[in-house]
């Protein structure tokens, strides 16, 4: 018995939320009295011992390269030959991507109760409960998981990684794999964009913009910062901004450490993607925009105004 | 071809969130209720685009839950769809949920299932994947993009910072987000269309929920937003940095 997280990379490297699923099952394993130990798929560059750190033991990794891009079929098999080869009871992965795709497959073929997007460790004092959030962002919902296996899918951005010292073991696992149902024929990603959804500080646009030619401000500030930049519906429906960007209830559903909204009224449905932030501020012109109410820190101003001396005033803090 | 859309009931993106029973509840007092935005507005129309290109087409709907489900799923109905099947059992287990709709897809041989990317109560994102593998099918999930040639489709499916393009053959499960069609509103024509549509009443197979929900909470109410007066920009920076400690 142990707990299998699952680690998810892209062009092989280690995602973040990978990371934060790596420590996360640390801690469940600890919980339970057992070890964590991990599965990678695919060909890496990262140096895997490395994931000794977040308190993995021992890494399995299946060096395919029928396995280098994601079919949630093949995945699914590789990494139920492997729960089979460690009886691991509880398997961990993030709930990005590629995890929502992976995890309700695994949860109908192993017939184990799963939680999608949990935002924190199991309570064990009565059965075995975690939580996740419901109702976009609204609230919390307090799932009890009945059955003797376990998948828990980790909302990125919820749990802050412990780091330790160690290295984890990498032994080569050896999975039957077919080949892919689902056959990847392109990539396109946006070049030298922080992805939103692993972003940690996002910079965000609204209608109070009034035009797509006004979103130098916002790229400045996060090309300073490191940050992605998001945007409301009303923007990427009047196209100013790709889609991917959108978020809010019928959009992207982020929880980085700062959102910082332009022009942005915080109308519900919007807020209902951002309300996970840990910070938030607001810069809106109208003293009566809901977006207040949510904000942790904010300015009554043009933005137009406001935006340019904040620029200036990193810029200052950064010495650049 | 036949492609079988899931539609689910949520709230209305403006409800008011509280519980009773001791928190144990969703407290639907007053509460609209909506066809899940994602099964509308992408899962359902971009099975009627595909039945506008192919009149042969035959969309099914279908929806897991009680009588109070079926005025959602004519309101989908109006939308577009052939017939509508409702499986009648209150479920709030997703592996219930996607037992049923397997079981309705195995005997109609659907060549497409279309879900949409999670509900916006429950925000699972579990069915299409759990229906995949119950069905041993292929499973594009987060799709934003599908273009049929053929058998062969087109996928473009969300990663971190960009797309995916992918190929695979019929029959498929696609769970829908924001790019695969545009919202459309019902007509006249299609509100007294879906009053005449069959749908069908069947009953569920037995299945064992993997879960069960214990209790809602809120989320802590905010302490309060900390105004920075407009001409002073540089100290919203100052607090970011050395109180939030942000960058
Ligand atoms: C079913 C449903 C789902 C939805 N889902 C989403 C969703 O997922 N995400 C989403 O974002 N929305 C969603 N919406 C839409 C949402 O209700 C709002 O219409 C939308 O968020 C408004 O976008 P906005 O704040 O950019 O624009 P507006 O509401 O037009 O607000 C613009 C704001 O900018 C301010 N402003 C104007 N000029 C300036 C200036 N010079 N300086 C500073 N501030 C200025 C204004 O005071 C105003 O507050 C949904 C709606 C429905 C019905």
């Amino acid at each position: 018995m142990s707990v299998l997280v699952y680690i998810d990379q892209a062009d092989g490297h280690i995602k973040k939320s990978s990371f934060e699923a790596a420590s996360y099952a640390a801690k469940v394993a600890g919980q339970t009295g057992t070890t964590a130990e991990a599965i990678v798929l695919g060909k890496v560059s990262d140096d895997l011992t490395s994931l000794g750190r977040y308190g993995i033991s021992k890494v399995h990794h299946v060096a395919d390269d029928q396995l280098n891009t994601m079919d949630s079929k093949l995945y699914t098999n590789a990494i139920v030959q492997a729960v089979e080869s460690t009886g691991a009871e509880i398997v961990v992965l993030s709930h990005n991507v590629n995890g929502k795709a992976i995890a309700p497959r695994l949860s109908a073929r192993l017939k184990a109760g799963m939680v999608p997007g949990a935002v924190s460790l199991p309570d064990t004092s009565a059965g075995f409960v975690v939580k996740k959030g419901v109702f976009s962002g609204k609230a919390f919902a307090n799932i009890s998981l009945q059955t003797s296996k376990k998948i828990i899918s980790l909302t990125p951005n919820a749990f802050t990684p412990v780091q330790q010292e160690g290295t984890a073991e990498v032994v080569p696992f050896n999975a039957t794999i077919v080949a892919p149902a689902v056959k990847v024929t392109a990539t396109n990603k946006v070049k030298g964009e922080v992805p939103l959804s692993e972003a940690e500080l996002v910079i965000s646009g609204g209608r109070g913009l009034k035009g797509p030619e006004n979103w130098g401000m916002i790229e400045e500030l996060a090309h300073l910062l490191g940050a992605a930049t998001a945007c409301s519906r009303a923007v990427a429906d009047a196209h100013w901004r790709p889609h991917h960007e959108h978020v809010g209830q019928t959009g992207g559903s982020i929880a980085p450490n700062l959102y910082f909204a332009v022009g942005i009224s915080g109308a519900i449905q919007h807020l209902a993607g951002v309300n996970r932030s840990k910070v938030i501020v607001v810069i809106n012109k109208d003293p009566e925009a809901p977006f207040f109410k949510a904000a942790d820190y904010g300015i009554v101003g043009d933005a137009f105004e406001v935006m340019p001396k904040i620029i200036d005033a990193v810029k200052k803090l950064k010495g650049v | 071809m036949k492609i079988l859309v899931c539609i689910s009931k949520t709230p209305d993106t403006t409800a008011k969130i509280a519980f009773t029973e001791n928190n144990t509840k969703f407290a639907t007092d007053g509460v609209q209720w909506i066809i899940n935005p994602y099964d509308e507005w992408y899962a359902l129309v971009k099975a009627i685009e595909l039945k506008e290109k192919d009149p042969s087409t035959v969309i099914h709907l279908i929806t897991v839950g009680g009588a109070d489900a079926e005025p959602i799923i004519r309101k989908a109905l109006a939308l577009g769809g052939d017939e509508a099947i409702r499986v009648n059992t209150d479920s709030s287990d997703s592996f219930t949920i996607a037992s049923q709709i397997a079981a309705v897809a195995k005997e109609g041989g659907y060549d497409l299932v279309f879900t949409g990317k999670e509900t916006i109560d429950y925000n699972g994102s579990a069915i299409g994947g759990m229906v995949a593998e119950l069905l041993d099918l292929p499973y594009v999930s987060l799709a934003t993009k599908f273009e049929l040639n053929g058998t062969t489709a087109t996928i473009n499916r969300e990663i971190e910072g960009g797309e995916e393009v992918a190929e695979a053959g019929l029959p498929l499960v696609i769970s829908c987000q924001k790019g695969m069609a545009e919202q459309r509103i019902p007509n006249m024509k299609g509100i007294m269309g879906a009053r005449t549509k069959p749908l069908k009443v069947v009953e569920p197979v037995q299945v064992e929920a993997l879960t069960k929900i214990v209790s809602f909470e809120l989320p802590p109410a905010k302490a309060g937003v900390k105004l920075v007066p407009a001409d002073q920009p540089e100290e919203l920076v100052r607090l970011l940095h050395e109180e939030a400690k942000l960058f």
